[in-house]
């Protein structure tokens, strides 16, 4: 570290996390590399480096010889102003070398709200923050993760976006740009080879008109580009690579723990969900397999928890066999093993009480909704008597605390939903009073709404959003009938960057405008609430001649061309119309290994069928 | 085994990692190279680690200790060779021992150090060299002064490029002084930029501590 650096490094708050040299980073010669990749995470190191999916991409392109994989994090505020002022530039932990010494710019999006960062990180890196902007082959800006299923919004500021899963196409794209640099290709010939790759959108290759009420008219392809993108998958999700020597951080991040994810896709169709129908088929590991990851995983890193990830990871079905080999090894290490949100359906109480040996946490439960009704509108197909039953072995088993998580603003929402809410976390109450195991201790439930935001590529993604006054008039409603109930906190998520983030997640290219003013009106690390600021978007929308309202709170005609139509996930459109109308009529579609329903995710399989 | 130091260093990156973080980093080491630390016992096992004298963020140590004890025989001999691959960028184990000592017996340590944009090598000599120097430091109920000169055995100070050079040897426990302390006295005349290095630790009567 020069003085410079140095000095500036003292005066910033956790200074470890700009400085890399953590156990297992990845240092490469300069002389052996020809192509340097910057991986960059449009949020802070601590959020960024408890990313699986970073992880993962990490080491499968640093298993490439020839090319170096760095990481970027946003800095927080204190450290990105004091970088201005000085004019230093962003740099990458490994080498500290600017991002201008980079030959690829990639961002990994799983958020809506973390893209005023992404410009933000561009340009603190001094690259050219719009794509006609970057004229050579150097500098190419691509981006990778959940949020591409629609990255329209984000379009003019990409190169080459990523489709689906990362671990083949990433590599792909890599070794056509080694060739497209050694072979002295202009930007306009990689990008038209590599929008021949399956998985990959290149924005600039699709024209897109709109109608006179600002709805899109047309999505054209040109230069050969497919007329529909096709998500790319690994089929083999049980060989496919897991990062058994992660970067262990020398200061404390988020999720500071082993990840171990069990499966991909989910079988549950909640019909408001995005990342259940985005990541479809459901591919597994087998335990055998997964013990193997997690015990190298454990023993390279050194870590004292592993979590067992998925969408539904009460679903996964060697969960026992799995639970069991892991705490053999976990228990006399006192390395203690943790499960996400569980189902209430097929909750069991004896891997519970297997789990909690080692360390006891609180459980969570998301019923999403609080009646019958909507819970079979939005197939979260979980009722009253699952969810008070587990309630009842947990507290038995001596837990005395719950959380429950709920939406409020659902298709179809009245009053006595809402309500719904209140009354349930009073029988969860009752339940504790009746069944727990050691009442002095007291319990704490505890309920948080959110407000509900239709997502691309789901049967809700023609729905409007509620306003942000309903929103509020149903958490008074909520407020009020849970007051009386001493042992029940409620916390509720503001609504005001659900919406924007609605607003973001159904935007079509414009939006880009948008983004980009809100940047240049200070906008960063905007899903932190320190950074947040409405007003900032409120201005820019109108500034740009957009509303915000056409984005958010208008319901979509059914035959309105969608501005992600040519981003194919391999979910019907058909299918997704199909759940609509099921979740209007309150009909329940059961989960994959009930009953195919044929959704079209077995597609990409070369079998053609998915074994769930 | 009970009773057992690590000396290690912690320079180049590593500084800027905290005293909690560098906790946990070890806990981590010692779990990677297999060498099996001693747990407490309870609801919330913790390993039984204790590093002796915090260090500062941004200053560096040629001289840093740690107390531990481990479930198993081990060589000591060996355990910083089995220790060091493990490490992250800037960390060396260099010894490992049975404690002749406690802790608290560390009372001196000699630093070296650069402080740049402030006054030249003349006056720090002069002004560490009166006989009452009162700092401002936070103690456990609000900010209190101390005289700080009595704990400065050694301040040598010449002049480099844009500052001066220190040599000094500070009391480090009870009371403690700082490098940052001293820059703290210096009040306006404190340099814009200094860092400095942990040399060695001494105990109250100048013999190295061990």
């Amino acid at each position: 570290m020069n003085e410079k650096i140095d000095a500036l490094l003292r005066q910033v708050q956790r200074p470890a996390r700009y400085v890399g040299g953590e156990y297992n980073q990845v240092v490469k010669d300069k002389a052996d590399v020809d192509v340097r990749f910057a991986f960059c995470f449009p949020d802070t190191y601590e959020i960024g480096m408890s990313n699986l999916g970073m992880k993962i991409l990490y080491g499968v392109l640093n298993d490439m010889p020839g090319v170096w994989c760095e990481r970027v994090f946003a800095p927080w505020g204190d450290m990105a102003d004091r970088l201005r002022q000085e004019h230093i530039p962003l740099w990458a932990l490994e080498s500290g070398d600017p991002l201008e010494d980079f030959d690829i710019i990639a961002f990994s999006l799983g958020y809506e709200m973390a893209y005023t960062t992404v410009l933000d990180m561009l340009d603190m890196g001094h690259i050219p923050l719009r794509a006609k902007d970057r004229p050579g082959l150097e500098h190419l800006v691509m981006a990778g993760g959940g949020c591409i299923c629609n990255i329209e919004p984000m379009a003019d500021f990409f190169d080459l976006c990523f489709l689906g899963e990362g671990e083949d196409v990433d590599r792909e794209a890599v070794e056509l740009y080694r060739r497209a640099k050694a072979e002295g290709w202009t930007k306009e010939r990689y990008l038209r080879e590599a929008a021949r790759i399956e998985g990959v959108y290149v924005p600039s290759l699709y024209d897109i008109s709109y109608n006179a009420g600002g709805t899109v008219a047309a999505i054209t392809p040109k230069d050969g580009a497919p007329a529909k993108v096709r998500k790319r998958i690994v089929e083999d999700f049980d060989g496919c690579y897991y990062p058994t020597r992660p970067v262990v951080p020398s200061t404390e991040i988020v999720h500071d723990r082993v990840s171990l994810e069990v499966f991909r896709g989910c079988i549950r169709g909640c019909r408001f969900c995005q990342a259940g129908h985005t990541n479809r088929p459901v591919r597994s590991r087998s335990p055998e397999t997964l013990l193997r990851l997690g015990k190298e995983t454990l023993e390279n890193a050194g870590y004292q928890e592993l979590n067992l990830s998925s969408l539904s990871t009460s679903d996964y079905r060697g969960l026992s066999e799995l639970c069991d080999g892991l705490l053999d090894y976990c228990r006399p290490r006192g390395i203690s093993l943790s499960l996400p949100s569980l189902r209430a359906d097929n909750f069991s109480m004896d891997i519970m009480q297997r789990v909690q040996q080692v360390r006891k946490s609180g459980l969570t439960f998301a019923p999403e909704a609080g009646t019958q009704r909507l819970r079979d509108v939005i197939n979260k197909n979980v009722t009253e008597e699952d969810l008070l039953n587990s309630c009842r072995i947990a507290f038995e088993g001596g837990w005395n605390n719950v959380k429950l998580y709920f939406m409020l603003g659902l298709p179809t929402e009245t009053d006595e939903d809402v309500l719904g809410i209140a009354e349930l976390a009073k029988k969860v109450f009752w339940t504790w009073k009746q069944h727990a195991a050691n009442k002095s201790r007291g319990v704490r439930i505890t309920v948080s709404t959110s407000e509900f935001i239709p997502k691309p590529h789901t049967p809700f993604q023609w729905e409007a959003q509620i306003s942000r006054e309903e929103y509020l008039r149903r958490v008074d409603l909520l407020t009020d009938a849970l007051s009386r109930t001493k042992s029940v906190t409620y916390n509720w998520h503001d609504a005001e960057m659900s919406l924007v983030e609605a607003a973001l997640a159904r935007g079509d290219r414009r939006v880009g405008a948008v983004i980009e003013d809100v940047w240049r009106r200070g906008g960063r690390l905007e899903s932190w609430s320190e950074y947040f600021r409405l007003d900032r978007w409120l201005e820019a929308f109108p500034a740009c001649g957009l509303d915000i309202d056409f984005y958010g709170t208008r319901e979509r005609p059914v035959d309105e061309l969608l501005p992600w139509e040519h981003m194919d996930c391999a979910v019907s459109r058909r299918h997704l119309e199909r759940e609509r109308e099921r979740a209007y009529e309150g009909v329940l579609t059961p989960d994959c290994r009930a009953g195919c329903a044929g959704c079209g995710a077995a597609s990409l399989l070369k079998e053609g069928v998915c074994r769930g | 085994m009970d009773k057992l130091r690590l000396r290690f260093s912690k320079t180049g990156r590593a500084v800027y990692i905290s005293h909690l973080d560098l906790m946990r980093t070890m806990q981590r080491v010692f779990s990677r190279a297999g060498v099996p630390l001693k747990y407490s016992e309870g609801f919330n096992p913790h390993a039984k680690i204790s590093l002796i004298l915090p260090l500062s963020v941004g200053t560096a140590s040629l001289c840093e200790y740690m107390d531990f004890a481990l479930t198993e025989d081990r060589d000591l001999a060996a355990l910083p060779a089995a220790l060091n691959p493990y490490m992250p960028e800037g960390i060396e184990a260099l010894e490992a021992y049975e404690a002749p000592g406690k802790g608290a017996e560390l009372r001196w340590l000699r630093l070296a150090g650069v402080m740049k944009g402030g006054r030249d090598a003349a006056f720090y000599r002069d002004f560490f060299a009166r006989s009452s120097i009162p700092a401002e430091h936070r103690a456990k109920r609000g900010m209190r002064t101390d005289d700080i000169a009595p704990s400065i055995k050694m301040a040598r100070f010449t002049d480099i490029d844009g500052g001066a050079e220190a040599e000094l040897i500070l009391h480090a426990q009870e009371p403690t002084v700082s490098p940052e302390l001293m820059m703290t006295a210096l009040g306006e005349d404190a340099p814009a930029y200094f860092r400095f290095t942990r040399l060695e630790a001494y105990r109250e009567d100048m013999t190295p501590f061990r």
